[in-house]
């Protein structure tokens, strides 16, 4: 088990650490490195990616960090329907919402862009626009919209474990509300806020698909995009190797980072739920409070779902919608576009493969962790939970150095792009099948294994039945994350096994955006679907 | 003696069209028994599919799998495949015509001529009979008439680094499109790099695909374009959007753009089968009428309303030239307008 872990997860990184190292001839040579260092090609490129993902962290912060007090802590109304759509948020996968936001915010023809020019007289082209998607900034925006709600989850978890007896008390001493969560929250959710930046910061890092849509027209490119490039005729893997390093590395760096702030986290102020939440009235400030809420909401959920809605139903999407309705590129997906059988079997072979490895590979290594079953069980659950510090791209990079080459020629089947996602998903299900693990107390087996039963049979007849829901909650979580990946799959897909996504990306370099639209909207409707029956299963957990 | 005999046997040979392969019963069964024939085209993917549409209703048992994408993209697909042994492609179509000299060179590419090729002149034709001009478009200018008044469309590509049109062009990439490529290697001729380092600073808007640019300018999102299909333009106007297009007073790329069976074929019947039909008259005609082409095929008739080409300063296209240079192209284009 533990030879299968560490082959999944380090042999892809030795290669590409090796290969980073050599030249042409297989000699040993710094020259990528050299170059990656010295070429402005690369230095731009990074520069680029470092500021931007710090962008999208702070921006993250100033919107996420109000939203989950508000969430946590007031009596803002329509408290559940923001939560929806804050998950809402955070399963579109943040490409669907880039293709979106091209359509809203294009800066001539973007509907909201035709509004805002039509609302103010105003001519495209001649005046300045609302919205500039295509830049630098656009790709900020978006990323934020799609990696807030991880943000926003941190900060209200830990919201809802401090006791709101603090507050009460600087309350009563007459501090005002808004005097109370600078001086008493604000440092008791320092932590959070930093972790929660932490995370936005390296979801931004690792996206391709946003920044190959919206910056690479602006001429703007990002680590990912450039790495990606390297794989054109001829590929160059030395140097995308060498290129994937950074990124590995400043991972690594920040989960440290975080570990670190997340552990010393205890005052022994939080920890376990307190009782009663004390609410504060908003009064007058539930104008503001609502308003940011719709706008963050609006911004990543109403607005992108309408467009690809509203674009998946009409001939031309950039044309007023009356006489312009059309099912044509319903038609064209599903009857005439030649690509659609093959991505959607290989996205679900894909999606139910992996997330049956994944789930089995994570049960079978939190038993034999969390119940300290075998030596060097540590090193299992650190192994597991290790590819979190692994962006997809990188992965995808030392999986194809790794598997092009005797004795594991695994490129062009759809083999490797099913090893990618298991390892890219396993952190994730390990932690959601340990949390279950972990609701189960020993002594219900001990208890099995007192009237005799072997370790097997109260797994089986004990903690499985026990376990059931989390589990299935764990393989559609895998499911979810599997279907929409693209920046690993960019790497990895050949002609025979490529997915929705990449299909969608093909579409995208043509601008067809009907398709693609068409594409956005069932890709969503699945994704809801499995959303709904992780909430089913989860519910029934807690009942 | 010998020396005149052997310039006798070159003569005759060079007269002597290689033999066409027609579309017998037999080939007709095998190809059937295949059932599939697996074509990677940088074609736009909607004229594509109905290529595929047309064929399928002449030979309904045999499924087409159209796997589109830019021609620079369509090589490294089947390069790094053929590298890891993958062999998946039976037909290809790249408007990169130095692919095919690249492929005839590593032996990947079959012989074989459809009966309809021999017809065409010997420039669209590939000596050997491995490759021939499928189909040709211009890597053309145009313009939104709602944008830009028909008098004030720009004439050339000299005058668009004028400040007026700053943040309104929109261009495709020679590293993405083989339409792309062979126009910019031929307007470099014409323009130097120097031109380019100065369109770069534009404000352009960076597309990949030839065929994006069209579109984009249907929408109305940019109001020139300066480097993108002629057939999308047609197309578009076909849907009545408001594009013209634009012949450059420098002169307009000709882009051709061949197909070719791969000799490792998984379905050898069907891609000769489905060869032989992409130069038929029908399939030819269709490509015009629907899918906005210029045809090389002589019985082609080209549709009222399109300049004929005879009236357009053409710059050819020149894949044995471009080759060497490729690399050259795609690296000096990246570092002004990125990737």
């Amino acid at each position: 088990m533990a030879l299968l872990l560490a082959a999944l997860v380090l042999l892809p990184l030795y290669w590409l650490l090796d290969t980073s190292l050599r030249d042409a001839g297989k000699a040993f040579t710094l020259a990528n490195y050299d170059q990656l260092f010295h070429d402005p090609g690369f230095v731009k490129p990074l520069v680029t990616t470092l500021w931007t993902s710090a962008a999208v962290g702070i921006l993250c912060l100033v919107a996420a960090a109000p939203m989950a007090y508000l969430v946590a802590r007031t009596d803002l109304p329509l408290k559940r329907s923001f939560r929806v759509l804050v998950l809402a948020s955070f399963v579109t996968p943040p490409f669907l919402g880039a293709f979106a936001w091209v359509l809203l915010g294009g800066p001539n023809a973007g509907i909201l862009n035709q509004w805002y020019y039509g609302l103010l007289g105003l001519k495209p082209f001649e005046a300045q626009p609302l919205i500039n998607i295509f830049s630098a900034w656009g790709m900020v925006f978006v990323m934020a919209l799609y990696t807030f709600p991880y943000v926003f989850t941190f900060v209200a978890n830990s919201l809802d474990m401090i006791p709101s007896e603090l507050e009460e008390a600087s309350a009563i001493f007459g501090a005002a509300p808004w005097r109370t969560a600078m001086n008493v929250t604000l440092p008791l959710v320092m932590p959070a806020l930093l972790a929660g930046f932490i995370i936005a910061f390296l979801q931004s890092m690792t996206l391709f698909g946003v920044p190959a849509i919206l910056a690479l027209p602006a001429g703007v490119d990002t680590m990912t995009t450039k790495i990606w490039s390297l794989f054109q005729f001829p590929p160059q893997p030395g140097l995308a190797a060498a290129a994937s390093l950074p990124l590995l590395l400043v991972t690594v760096l920040l989960l440290r980072t975080q570990a670190g702030i997340m552990g010393r986290r205890g005052y022994s102020i939080v920890g376990g739920k307190s009782t009663g939440m004390r609410t504060i009235r908003l009064g007058a400030w539930k104008i503001p409070a609502l308003g940011l809420f719709g706008f963050v909401l609006a911004c990543s959920v109403v607005l992108p779902y309408g467009v690809l809605l509203r674009t998946a139903f009409l001939k031309n999407w950039a044309a007023p919608m009356a006489g312009n309705f059309s099912i044509e590129h319903w038609k064209f997906v599903f009857l005439e576009f030649s690509q659609t059988r093959l991505a959607f079997t290989n996205t679900f072979i894909l999606g139910a493969t992996a997330a049956t490895a994944g789930t089995i590979l994570a049960v079978t290594i939190g038993y034999l962790a969390l119940r300290k079953l075998v030596w060097g069980h540590r090193y299992l659950a650190f192994l597991a939970t290790a590819p979190v510090a692994i962006p997809g791209i990188v992965l995808a990079v030392g999986l194809f150095i790794a598997y092009t080459r005797p004795p594991f020629v695994l490129y062009g089947t759809l083999v490797i792009i099913f090893l990618a996602y298991v390892t890219k998903e396993l952190p994730v299900g390990y932690q959601q099948v340990a949390s279950s693990l972990k609701a189960v107390h020993p002594e219900l087996e001990e208890a099995g294994r007192i009237f005799g039963a072997t370790r097997l049979r109260t797994l089986v007849d004990i903690t499985a039945p026990l376990i059931r829901n989390g589990v299935i909650a764990t393989w559609l979580l895998i499911f979810i994350g599997s279907i929409r990946e693209l920046s690993a799959t960019i790497l990895l897909f050949t002609a025979k096994t490529k997915t929705i996504s990449v299909t969608m990306f093909d579409l995208r370099e043509s601008n067809d955006w009907g398709p693609i639209a068409v594409l956005s909207v069932t890709m969503l409707a699945i994704t809801f679907a499995m959303v709904a029956a992780i909430n089913y299963f989860t519910d029934r957990r807690s009942s | 003696m010998q020396i005149r005999r052997l310039a006798g046997w070159l003569a005759l040979s060079a007269a002597l069209p290689v033999a066409a392969q027609e579309s017998t019963p037999a080939m007709v069964a095998a190809a059937e028994k295949e059932g599939k024939v697996v074509w990677y085209s940088s074609v736009d993917v909607k004229v594509g599919e109905q290529i595929a549409k047309a064929f399928k209703e002449q030979y309904p048992k045999i499924e087409v799998d159209v796997e589109r994408s830019g021609s620079e993209r369509v090589l490294q697909r089947i390069n790094q495949e053929y590298q890891a042994n993958i062999k998946n492609v039976d037909v290809v179509n790249s408007s990169d015509a130095s692919h095919f000299l690249f492929w005839k060179q590593q032996g990947w590419l079959a012989k074989h001529t459809p009966p309809d090729a021999q017809k065409f002149a010997p420039q669209y034709r590939d000596p050997d009979g491995t490759y021939f001009t499928w189909r040709a478009t211009l890597d053309c200018m145009a313009y939104n008439t709602n944008l830009v008044k028909e008098g004030e469309a720009p004439k050339s590509y000299a005058e668009l680094l004028d400040p007026k049109w700053k943040g309104k062009l929109v261009k495709a990439h020679p590293s993405y499109s083989g339409t792309s490529l062979t126009g910019t290697y031929a307007l470099v001729k014409v323009l130097g790099w120097d031109y380019f380092e100065k369109l770069s600073k534009t404000g352009i808007q960076q597309l990949q695909s030839t065929t994006a640019p069209p579109k984009t300018l249907a929408s109305g999102e940019r109001a020139v374009m300066v480097d993108g299909n002629e057939y999308n333009i047609f197309i578009e106007m076909a849907a009545k959007s408001p594009v013209r297009p634009i012949y450059a007073s420098e002169g307009t790329p000709f882009v051709s753009s061949p197909t070719a069976v791969f000799a490792g074929a998984p379905h050898p019947n069907a891609a000769r089968l489905f060869q032989n039909f992409l130069y038929s008259a029908k399939a030819q005609q269709l490509l015009v009428d629907v899918g906005g082409q210029r045809s090389v095929h002589p019985d082609v008739k080209e549709p009222a309303g399109r300049t004929p080409l005879k009236d357009i300063k053409l710059l050819p296209d020149d894949a044995t030239g471009m080759l060497p240079q490729i690399a050259d192209i795609k690296k000096k284009y990246t570092a002004l307008f990125g990737n």
